[in-house]
């Protein structure tokens, strides 16, 4: 068996070694470099485009919309979004030329040539002024999604209540900063089509975009994932862009074009994290049972809708958490400003809502004298009971488990007693919290019904295993987990399954590498794909003693040995798109995380002491990969709420530089102890479920808790910088 | 194999640059004295090439130091140590005298950037790069360090608290180069402080940098220096806080007086790091901390 | 620009090498380019990430911010000078089997600083090992299991010879 070994990374070697092969390290004869020239200003009208002298502008291939063959769109949700700006701009930013050339010292000079000017409109920075609407710029309200969850009577809750209890909570926008910037290179003809080599999660998503920007049949379009250096959801769907802008250079010029970014255009032009907004009002009664939460979940998409609508849906369905109330009303809503489009970052809009709740929890608590972990024992679902949207948890829940069981790890009921003591007389001041929270797994309602993945397992003659998938491996372990999970279903060795390089000319679509879906979701089509293929060798040969042998008879004798394997939905479930209800996730993973802070009151710095995160996720695949997972969540969950900043100056990210956007180092990183409880979940490869975003959701409130308890103030908002809690705590002195 | 790229995937327009190296000291100065104004040094490149790539170094000539012997070296007299000014921070850290009786500027070394950082960023560099955010000023200007600046005119010394007139402005002319810096050695029985407050704990910008140090008599403070980075338009020595404190005993008076004459010292500045009001309380605090905490504690 | 070009002789991996090119070409730059050495990373382009590290006669640095020039006469270790032949070094061994490496872009740095780490400090302590470390950044792993692999390291090194 390998499904539960810490089988070494397939692709380990080649990375260890620097022979594993990104996109900027391919080369093509006779290939140029391309650069994008962005809009100076937030939001105008482009008067002119001007190319200033001294650049042999001969020599230099210039794209603009109008050398476009197909739509003028980057086509994933709406259509409103444009490959390049045509007439005007929506953002600071916002591509509006390409140039390539040979030489890339002369592209940049000639990329400071040209001037675009803009006649400018009013821009609208602040989700405010986008909801007061003075300024139309998208839509006739400058709302791109709206969603409202229903149940019970909460009005009615709240004038029955014991206490209600209010509050309002903001995130900052968080860059994903993978440290492979994004870059794709090109060969684009007209005779041949286009062909993509890159940086990317979602492959499939290129190619329907490019289809539509070239206007060329789905067999003339190819995309090829080459080795990526970290995605986290920023490679989800801005690589469309780059693809396309790389492709139509290729197109115009006739060489092969390939375009990396720098650090500072990566930052400045990538999509980021929703900032978000999210107001709580809560029913409780005296002793502690929640009778009603009326919340409102608030997000900025930026200048363009891409994935608000769907980052918005995960937000709202996880805003009221692991909890079970009779009356809950959820109303989510995401807004246009005049801002680069934010976008799919881990977690996908449910750590912004998941650390308002968690928070919001901490101070219902303290407002009726309860401790804030026998108010979440007193209300966790259970199994059997039915969550805001609908869902009746079918699977078992043991929510007051794991929460005793990280309390216990952590030694917070010690801890917390003892801080208060040692607090008063100290400059460093310390304090515990926690964060009890779930992540659905797979796409929300009936999304993975519309993906409809397919997944193909063929043998060779030798008894060697190919795995078609278009999942890429991005870091998180997808080549090694589906080796494992393929071997075991074939009952042979993990070194004779290859996982095939993601190329659309040969491996069917299998969906997005997104949602926590690979190794739940897809991961289970890779079993039953492998399991189908064992079944066709042994009908047709009966007992396979001898695979490799058996692989080379049945290919003798009936050609080639392939099985696919295509989702179908689970038998029972239901989503009702149109009332927003039913099952929203085929399954759920749990979590409490506990994180113990000091604060120096000298600078206000706040250091994570320790950090302990216990969940469950079905059955551990791979434990060393699934720790990796979990430290490396938890890592970017303590940088957002400590560390990130993204400034803003008139629309524009003012800190685009590693030096200024800080991320933790190897010396800003607490100890990060990981704890598994492992419940089998009956549609999952081996029982596994999803696990890559549900890190990112439990460090924020944990730590701003725990922040809230030593420092004595309530922390609202993240990033708690220094500066913030000084304020913080001199008003509250004030 | 094709290649991957003809020039460099930086900011900057590399025929608008020059980069030469002289063979020694002498070729170098005569290089800056010949031609006014046209050359200008480059050392371990740790910042010089951080803006090059970012398109924000000035096109033009400049001048290699790196590896010229006559600029490295530390050399320890019965008095002073004199620093060479392309000793390197990981040179700086690791020398067994500095450790011992300079810690506070080994600490600054260890804390700027990191090792690949340590290994390449000189001494010399990070002064005549005149950022307000160097970590290894405000403890030379603790430790009264003194310059020795070269030309193919000849040498001079002056004081280094003498040295930054403004925002990346200093007494260094076009010709010049500074050849290293001395610090008096005796030092060894003062109460010392450094703190840097950066970014994050490693690989960090300064927010607020202070290195202080006092020569204490039971509670009185005989003389005692305070320097801070990130709050000024160049590092700045407390002159009116120093006098606040100097000759004074250890009190709760004497806390306040000084705190007070810290604003007078220091001006800080919003930016994309950090606000001036932070920067002010907590250089603020980090004094006070000193006069109560750091010298209390040794002293009783 | 012949006049403006240099010819620069050092010793890359153990084989010497000459680099042309402009002075300032960067040697991150000149190494992917010219000798196809594409293991060493560009991340940032400001000396912040690590990714590019090399070593630069026994030191760590960033090859982002050396000039071509100032690697006149240098002996450079690049990541593909790493493992003798097929024989892994330990660091490149224990990064495989502590999950010390994720999408793999910071992980020819990581090792290469590790390495460097290893040799100032044989058995180094958890303060060590962050510090070594800390002018080298992931975004993947949290950093927990490249400790694990640094100290899996020491012990594969006591062991036996690398």
């Amino acid at each position: 068996m390998h499904i539960g070994q810490s089988t070494p990374r397939k692709e380990g070697r080649g990375k260890v070694t620097g022979q594993a092969r990104y996109v900027d390290d391919l080369a093509l004869p006779g290939m140029l470099h391309g650069v994008t020239v962005r809009s100076p200003s937030p939001r105008g009208l482009i008067r002119d485009i001007r190319y200033g002298s001294g650049i042999p502008w001969d020599e230099v291939t210039i794209v603009t919309a109008a050398d476009i063959p197909g739509d003028n769109v980057v086509s994933l949700i709406n259509d409103d979004q444009p490959y390049l700006a045509d007439g005007r701009v929506n953002h600071a930013e916002e591509p509006v030329v390409l140039l390539a050339h040979r030489d890339r010292s002369l592209l940049e000079e000639a990329r400071r040539h040209v001037t675009i000017e803009i006649d400018p409109l009013p821009p609208v920075f602040t989700m405010d002024d986008s909801l007061e609407g003075r300024d139309v710029i998208w839509g006739t309200d400058n709302t791109f999604k709206r969603y409202l969850v229903s149940r019970g009577d909460v009005d009615a809750a709240f004038a029955v209540a014991d206490s209600v209890v209010e509050g309002e909570y903001e995130t900052g926008a968080q860059e994903q900063l993978y440290i492979e910037p994004n870059g794709m290179l090109s060969v684009a003809r007209r005779e041949d089509g286009v062909t993509v080599w890159g940086s990317m999660q979602c492959p499939y998503y290129i190619h329907k975009a490019l289809e539509r920007l070239f206007n060329l049949p789905s067999e003339m379009i190819r995309v090829i994932q080459m080795e990526t250096g970290g995605g986290f959801g920023g490679k989800e769907e801005y690589p469309s862009i780059i693809a396309g802008h790389a492709a139509l250079l290729a197109w115009k010029s006739g060489r092969p074009v390939k375009i990396i970014y720098d650090r500072a255009e990566d930052m400045v032009a990538t999509t980021k994290r929703h900032p978000s907004r999210t107001r709580h009002r809560t029913a409780v009664t005296k002793d502690g049972r929640l009778l009603a939460m009326d919340i409102d979940f608030l997000i900025d998409g930026g200048a363009y809708s891409t994935l608000s609508s769907v980052v918005l849906s995960r937000g709202t369905i996880h805003a009221p958490g692991p909890y079970f109330c009779p009356n809950v009303r959820v109303r989510g809503r995401a807004v246009a400003t005049s801002v680069p489009p934010h976008g799919a970052f881990r977690g996908f809009g449910a750590p912004q809502s998941l650390f308002a709740l968690e928070r919001h929890m901490d101070r219902v608590a303290h407002a009726i004298g309860l401790e804030p972990d026998e108010l979440r024992r007193r209300n966790f679902i259970q199994t059997g009971q039915t969550s805001a949207v609908g869902q009746v948890m079918h699977d078992p829940i043991d929510m007051a488990g794991l929460l005793d069981r990280a309390l216990a790890l952590s030694d917070y009921h010690a801890k917390r007693a003892r801080f208060a003591g040692s607090n008063a007389a100290s400059s460093l001041k310390k304090g515990i919290g926690f964060a009890a929270f779930m992540h659905g797994a797979g796409f929300t309602g009936s999304g993975e019904d519309h993906l409809a993945s397919v997944v193909t397992v063929e043998a060779t003659a030798a008894g060697r295993v190919r795995v078609l998938t278009s999942c890429t491996e991005i870091g998180q372990g997808t080549n090694t987990v589906f080796s494992q999970i393929a071997a075991d279903a074939l009952g042979i060795d993990i070194d004779a399954i290859e996982i095939v390089q993601p190329d659309t000319a040969s491996v069917p679509n299998s969906g997005p590498t997104v949602a926590s879906r690979t190794c739940m979701v897809v991961g289970k089509l890779v079993e039953s794909a492998a399991l189908s293929l064992r079944t066709t060798l042994g009908g047709a040969l009966g007992e396979v003693a001898d695979f490799p042998g058996a692989c080379r008879d049945y290919i003798r004798l009936f050609g080639p040995l392939r099985a696919s394997s295509k989702y179908h939905a689970t038998a029972g479930a239901r989503w009702d798109d149109e009332r927003y209800e039913g099952d929203a996730y085929g399954t759920y993973a749990w979590a409490v995380y506990v994180a113990e802070v000091t604060i120096d009151m000298t600078t206000c710095e706040v250091r994570v002491d320790d950090f302990v995160a216990l969940q469950e996720v079905g059955r551990v695949i791979n434990p060393v990969l699934a720790m990796g997972q979990i430290e490396g969540g938890v890592a970017q969950g303590i940088g957002w709420t400590l560390l990130e900043q993204v400034v803003w100056h008139d629309g524009r990210m003012a800190n685009a530089q590693m030096t200024n956007y800080i991320m933790p180092t190897s010396m800003d990183l607490p100890p990060i102890r990981v704890f598994f409880e492992e419940k089998p979940y009956a549609h999952g490869p081996g029982g596994a479920k999803g696990i890559g975003e549900l890190p990112m959701d439990g460090a924020a409130p944990a730590i701003a808790n725990a922040v809230s308890h030593a420092a004595g103030v309530s922390v609202t908002q993240i990033p708690i910088t220094p500066e913030s809690l000084m304020a913080l705590m001199e008003a509250a002195v004030a | 194999m094709p290649t991957l790229g003809d020039g460099p995937a930086v900011r900057s327009y590399l025929p608008a640059f020059t980069l030469v190296a002289p063979k020694d000291l002498q070729s170098a100065l005569r290089m800056l004295a010949d031609e006014p104004g046209v050359w200008r040094p480059f050392a371990g490149g740790t910042d010089l090439m951080v803006l090059f790539e970012a398109g924000r170094l000035p096109p033009g000539r400049y001048v290699s130091l790196w590896g010229l012997k006559e600029l490295g070296g530390i050399d320890v007299a019965p008095d002073t140590v004199s620093i060479g000014a392309l000793t390197t921070y990981a040179d700086v850290a690791r020398h067994p005298v500095l450790r011992n009786e300079f810690p506070l500027l080994c600490r600054a070394a260890e804390q700027t950037g990191g090792a690949a950082t340590q290994n390449r960023g000189t001494l010399g560099g990070n002064i005549a790069n005149g950022s307000p955010a160097a970590d290894t000023p405000p403890a030379l200007l603790v430790y009264d360090a003194e310059l020795e600046l070269i030309s193919a005119r000849g040498a001079r010394r002056m004081r280094y608290d003498r040295f930054h007139s403004g925002y990346k402005t200093m007494d260094l002319a076009g010709d010049e180069l500074i050849r290293s810096i001395t610090l008096p050695r005796g030092r060894v029985s003062w109460i010392e402080s450094y703190r840097k407050v950066g970014t994050r704990k490693a690989q960090a910008i300064s927010k607020v940098c202070f290195a202080a140090a006092a020569d204490m008599d039971g509670t009185l403070i005989r003389d005692v220096r305070v320097a801070l980075g990130s709050v000024a338009p160049a590092v700045v020595r407390c002159l009116h806080t120093e006098s606040a404190m100097r000759g004074r005993t250890v009190d709760d008076a004497l806390v306040e007086a000084a705190a007070a004459a810290l604003t007078r010292d220091i001006a800080p500045i919003d930016d994309v790091r950090s606000t001036a009001k932070y920067r002010l309380h907590v250089s603020r605090n980090l004094l006070i901390q000193f006069a109560t905490e750091t010298l209390s504690r040794r002293t009783h | 620009m012949p006049d403006s070009t240099v010819s620069v002789r050092c010793r890359v991996n153990g084989t010497d090498a000459t680099l042309i090119g402009h002075p300032m070409t960067r040697l991150l730059d000149s190494l992917r380019s010219d000798l196809h050495l594409t293991g060493v990373k560009e991340g940032c382009g400001e000396g912040e990430c690590g990714a590019c590290s090399i070593l630069l006669d026994g030191r760590l640095v960033n090859s982002c911010l050396i000039p071509l020039l100032h690697a006149d006469g240098a002996s450079i270790v690049t990541i593909e000078g790493v493992a003798q032949g097929e024989r892994l070094h330990a660091v490149q061994a224990a990064f495989i089997a502590q999950g010390g490496a994720q999408c793999g872009i910071c992980t020819p740095g990581m090792v290469l600083a590790a390495m460097s780490l290893l040799e100032q400090h044989p058995n180094p302590s958890d303060a060590d090992i962050r510090e070594g470390l800390a002018g080298n950044l992931c975004r993947c792993t949290g950093y927990v299991r490249i400790f694990e692999a640094v100290l899996d390291a020491c012990r594969r090194s006591e062991m036996g010879p690398r």
